[in-house]
């Protein structure tokens, strides 16, 4: 079983990329969950949202404590310490951020990469230029990171289920594959 | 989400009249109704409400005049409806309805604990658990079926983000083979102008009696509906469920009893216990009314431990379930003392170490020394 956890701020739209993430491994043939942190949400508050993958249907219930990748939409999250707590050791740390891995120190323990969400998103025009929504952006980088999905599955789901602008979405999530920066 | 399957299952099954008042963790349901209303893929009268007590009215005035019903609710709006739900009951009304167990308040808590449910189990409704969203959307169907063979009204329950809001894959099945299963309700006596009937009015102790007679005898015939709905379902669509239901049951000695969500991240643990040689199972309650006495009699007898997860506490005496199977089977031969364990109130999370813990103290219970225990509590 994979566990994943996404961190953000409320708006970003964490709970949304868990729920594509989710849909595309679906479809390409395997079981999953995904369910945002069980709260009460505000906008720029920080927010989790979690996927879990299996070749076998899923028993487990619980919250995920111990993930084995986690993507930031947020960077200035991980000085919290929330975002790395409980990740296993060689997990992956996709970090939304214009700088490359080797910019993020204290995070020898786990493989970075970084990919300019944002930047990608605020060109599509996705969100507002301030405030972009990276959701979307960002899961065509954790595909190329992760190899745990193709591309391919993640743009045909954005295609499903974006509401608005379903092709700037998956466009910009295409770039963010091509453009992510592996420090492993 | 778990919230959408009902929808699904509301919409598949064509309801006729949907009324409801928004309550998280809840809310969803109805708003993705309200949607399917407006875009005229489900052919329904959706009545906004100003509370759940009239929800639960207009239920009953729609329900009285012939129609299939839907209401959903959680926790305080569940305990708005309380009179009324007595009053669905007593008039013999197949209306279903989704109750997302919430915590009651105070402390104000939107997260999953079962007392809402249980709490409402003296007024005459069927309540069936729910363990995953197939089953959200397969029993949501199934219960129509049920309610309108017995003219009894029934709840769909099950646990607050923890199904609410998780999103899994769940097969919605086709509206054709749906409509063969459930044909629309045909209500024998109803609110007609063309055949007027007079309808809750004052009932004389000469009569009043023999109501509560027939509505016992329906409840007494539900178990046997319930089940011959349930094979229905599972020999056109694959998919079998029970009234209970035995996970690695047959040769445990020690058999946890499980409703709702629990009972998947304890089917986890036990696949561990199992791989260490240890014969342990499940037994996973999903109707609370009907009570499934013979069922349950016949399942914990011969076991050398029964260890209840009670995600719920009746202040005063203990876990509902545990207090529900202990008089099941009092005086049964055979049957070890009922072990009850508080878990998870207000949504503090069961995890895999809680069942643990809980198999672990539970082998060093021979006889009944507490009423009940509390499990993993902070000091």
């Amino acid at each position: 079983m994979i566990e994943i956890r996404i961190h953000g701020r409320g708006g970003q739209g964490a709970v949304i990329a868990s729920k594509i993430l989710a849909s595309a491994v679906f479809s390409e043939g395997q079981y999953v969950q995904s369910f945002p942190a069980f709260g009460v949400e505000r906008r720029g508050a920080p927010v989790a949202a979690f996927t879990r993958i299996d070749a076998a249907p899923i028993l487990i219930r619980n919250n995920i404590y111990e993930p084995d990748h986690i993507m930031v939409l947020d960077p200035n999250l991980l000085a919290t310490g929330i975002c790395t707590d409980g990740l296993k050791k060689g997990g992956i740390v996709l970090i939304n951020s214009e700088n490359t891995p080797d910019f993020f120190k204290g995070l020898d323990d786990f493989r970075v990469a970084t990919v300019d969400a944002g930047s990608i998103a605020a060109k599509h025009r996705l969100g507002s230029p301030s405030y972009p929504i990276v959701n979307t952006t960002i899961l065509g980088a954790f595909a190329k990171a992760s190899g745990i999905v193709s591309i391919d599955a993640i743009i045909s789901c954005i295609g499903d289920q974006v509401p608005i602008k379903p092709e700037a979405n998956a466009e910009s999530a295409k770039e963010a594959f091509e453009s992510v920066i592996l420090g492993y | 989400m778990g919230n959408h399957a009902v929808s699904w299952g509301v919409l598949r099954s064509r309801a006729q009249v949907i009324a409801a008042y928004p309550i998280t963790p809840q809310t969803q349901i109805v708003e993705e109704l309200s949607e399917m209303c407006a875009d005229g893929d489900l052919d329904a009268t959706f009545i906004k409400v100003e509370s759940e007590h009239s929800a639960m009215a207009c239920c009953i005035g729609a329900a009285q005049a012939g129609a299939r019903t839907f209401t959903a609710t959680s926790a305080q709006g569940l305990a708005l409806m309380h009179e009324l739900l007595h009053w669905a009951s007593g008039a013999r009304l197949p209306i279903v309805m989704t109750d997302v167990n919430r915590a009651m308040a105070p402390g104000w808590s939107i997260w999953a604990d079962q007392l809402d449910s249980l709490a409402q189990r003296d007024t005459g409704w069927m309540q069936m658990y729910c363990e995953s969203n197939q089953e959200v959307f397969d029993l949501t169907v199934c219960s129509y079926k049920i309610a309108e063979q017995l003219d009894l009204p029934i709840m769909v329950v099950y646990d607050a983000f923890l199904l609410s809001h998780t999103s899994e894959v769940v097969d919605i099945t086709d509206q054709g083979p749906i409509d063969d299963f459930l044909p629309p309700r045909q209500a024998e006596l109803k609110l007609d102008p063309g055949k007027p009937y007079a309808f809750g009015s004052l009932v004389m102790p000469e009569y009043y009696y023999e109501m509560r007679y027939k509505l016992q005898e329906a409840m007494e015939r539900a178990g046997g509906v319930i089940d011959s709905v349930l094979e229905e379902w599972a020999e056109r669509f694959g998919r079998k469920y029970g009234q209970v239901e035995g996970y690695k049951l047959d040769d445990a000695d020690i058999v946890l009893v499980t409703s709702g969500t629990t009972t998947s991240t304890t089917k986890y643990m036990v696949n561990q216990y199992r791989e260490r040689g240890e014969k342990v199972g499940i037994l996973k309650m999903r109707t609370l009314r009907p009570f499934p006495v013979e069922r349950v009699r016949k399942e914990l007898a011969g076991r050398k431990r029964v260890l209840v997860i009670d995600k719920n506490m009746s202040p005063g005496l203990g876990g509902v379930w545990a207090q529900e199977l202990r008089a099941a089977t009092a005086h049964i031969p055979d049957v070890p003392p009922i072990q009850c364990y508080i878990a998870g109130l207000g949504g503090r999370d069961i995890r895999p170490e809680t069942v643990r813990d809980v198999i672990e103290h539970g082998k060093t219970q021979e006889s009944l020394e507490k009423e009940y225990h509390w499990i993993q509590l902070k000091n």
